[in-house]
């Protein structure tokens, strides 16, 4: 038992709380925020080690034995993650700083961003499905506010339906656990696992209460048929706050659906994984057309992210170890590339004065830089090989010819054809083309935009080139998956 | 006792979901409000309403309550007030800033500015 796992939900959370005390001393909260974010990768690292060289990390809270208390558990796939938001986090606060304008600074911008970092953080570290409501509720109240800043026409209009969408998934999150308690008796997720895997098979409230959790988590991660609210929502507000949404928020709920339907529901998987499967399929087809349909690149980008969510779960719903591998891979990749393509969308937009495809074109003759990293992070995205979303598809297809599901393989391979359409489309009238602003024209510039999408870019590159150092963490994430009595007895101690 | 809060729960949940169902923004929240409740009467009754004990009585005790649903119950309880009333809030700003609280008016997916 270590303290270390509580670290990086504390780290955030005692940041915005002070930052909430200084609202007017602009300069300090950013350098605290700064020196916050720093903090928390360093933490991070130093967390992967740990658990590289001693296995999972469990922190009983308030010392209560598991299963009676809540406890953390930091095993490689939320550490993992846990890291990827904390770069992307920094990333997107840089941006802010030059972006998000000194209205929005001054009305408690950046204590909400640090609760945000903290409700995310803590859904993936907890070990407890009714701790994880809580983390959702904290990173989904943050959201509303964060969603609304600003209080332009447009953000209080989508942000009402936003908020009712995510307050009907959380009864529906209530009424689930309500329903997972009556049937177990308990609620921790190592618990949860042992009991439902020691039951006689054929529990059909068991697989009721599945699909009942795979519509909540299915709400907020953008599944199909859950996802008509996403593209108006995160198409709302400014760009450093849109990036945020769109790298991190969708794959709290995707994670929290990899997490039950690899640990917790595992007694009738011909059944719901099934489900999961063809629902993944339809998920990337329709986020794929609407991204085709749009000619809004902020909407192009916004249905790419449902795209990713598609993909990840149909690696989820493979149940192979190459499809593990491959949706925890490319959860992480798509993490760093959609907070970037989000953020040069952003810079993009501020530069052109709009955010329709038609009114922009030529923006590579004054921005070249800007129009290459866009390029490259097309690429990534697409999966062209050595970037980094080539090994996260490689091992997902891998995973579903694994698991024979050729079909879908398929659907998967087209929509990453229409994808790279998609994007391109943004490159080639965008940056390519006639040039129809002069450098004196802009309406905006790119002053200190650039080099937060330059990290995200680089971190990419890297997670495509340094795939041979990150298999064996990716590896032992799917391991403690796959065999879900590493995690029991990490989380137990029997 | 366990069947009538069921259907307790029931009926909360159908009037919420009507409740959301209509175009007015404060039904809306109201039934935002309702469905919540529906929901924290079902947590309470799934884990077992009447042993004729309270929670906590020591190790020895032949009969005791469960006092994890109503821990559960407290908190899903806070959170659903906080949002609640900054649910309300937002409606009222909406209804300030766009001079309407019917939801089919706010549609417009044609222009964001």
């Amino acid at each position: 038992m270590t303290n270390l796992v509580i670290l990086p939900i504390l780290i955030p959370l005692l940041t915005g709380v002070i930052l909430l005390f200084i609202p007017k001393k602009i300069p300090f909260q950013k350098i605290l925020s700064l020196i916050s974010g720093f903090l928390l990768i360093g933490v991070n690292i130093f967390l992967i080690l740990n658990i590289l060289n001693n296995g999972i990390q469990s922190l009983e809270l308030g010392g209560w034995q598991p299963p009676f208390g809540i406890v953390l558990v930091g095993d490689m796939l939320a550490v993992l993650l846990v890291t990827t938001t904390s770069i992307v986090s920094l990333a997107v606060l840089l941006f802010s700083f030059y972006s998000i304008g000194a209205e929005r600074e001054k009305f408690y911008y950046y204590p909400f961003y640090q609760f945000l970092i903290t409700g995310v953080i803590g859904a993936f570290l907890t070990g407890d499905i009714f701790n994880l409501f809580v983390f959702f509720e904290v990173m989904l109240i943050a959201s509303y506010i964060l969603i609304v800043h600003g209080g332009t026409k447009v953000q209080l209009r989508e942000s009402f339906k936003y908020v009712l969408v995510n307050i009907i998934s959380s009864a529906l999150f209530v009424i689930g656990v309500a329903y997972l308690y009556a049937v177990t008796g308990t609620l921790n997720m190592a618990h949860l696992s042992e009991r439902i895997g020691s039951l006689e098979t054929g529990a059909p409230i068991l697989t009721v209460i599945a699909i009942l959790f795979l519509i909540v988590f299915g709400l907020k991660g953008a599944l199909f048929p859950l996802y008509f609210w996403l593209p108006a929502s995160y198409a709302a507000p400014p760009s450093a706050i849109a990036a945020i949404f769109g790298a991190l928020l969708t794959k709290v709920g995707i994670y929290s659906i990899f997490r039950t339907y690899s640990i917790v529901f595992i007694h009738d998987t011909g059944y719901t994984h099934q489900i999961l499967a063809v629902l993944a399929a339809i998920t990337m087809l329709g986020g794929v057309i609407g991204a085709i349909a749009h000619q809004d690149v902020k909407k192009i980008l916004v249905y790419n992210v449902i795209v990713a969510v598609g993909f990840v779960l149909f690696g989820v719903a493979t149940l192979t170890e190459a499809g593990f591998m491959g949706a925890i891979y490319y959860l992480i990749h798509d993490m760093v590339i959609k907070g970037a393509l989000f953020l040069m969308i952003g810079a993009m937009v501020v530069v052109a004065g709009t955010s329709h495809l038609k009114e922009m074109s030529g923006l590579i003759k004054h921005h070249p830089k800007l129009g290459w990293m866009f390029f490259t992070a097309t690429m990534a995205l697409v999966g062209v090989p050595p970037l980094s979303g080539f090994i996260g598809k490689l091992l997902l297809v891998q995973g579903g010819i694994d698991s024979g599901q050729y079909w879908i393989v398929a659907v998967m391979m087209l929509t990453s054809l229409l994808v790279m359409y998609s994007m391109i489309r943004i490159f080639l009238n965008g940056f390519y083309g006639k040039i129809i602003l002069k450098e004196a024209d802009q309406y905006g510039t790119t002053k200190g935009l650039l080099f937060p999408c330059a990290i995200l870019v680089a971190v990419s590159v890297f997670l495509g080139l340094g795939a041979q150092a990150l298999y064996p963490l990716v590896a032992t994430a799917a391991e403690t998956l796959l065999q879900p009595e590493i995690y029991i007895d990490a989380v137990l101690k029997e | 006792m366990e069947i009538l809060m069921s259907i307790l729960a029931g009926i909360l949940f159908m009037a919420g979901t009507y409740m959301v169902l209509s175009k007015n923004m404060i039904r809306i929240i109201i039934g935002t409000a309702i469905i919540s409740h529906g929901a924290h009467v079902l947590l309470l009754t799934m884990a077992g309403l009447k042993t004729g004990a309270p929670p906590l009585l020591g190790l020895k005790a032949s009969t005791y309550t469960d006092p994890l649903p109503q821990a559960l119950i407290l908190t899903a309880i806070v959170i659903s007030f906080g949002v609640t009333s900054f649910f309300i809030v937002l409606g009222y700003r909406a209804y300030k800033e766009t001079g309407t609280d019917d939801t089919k008016k706010l549609r417009g997916t044609d222009s964001y500015d």
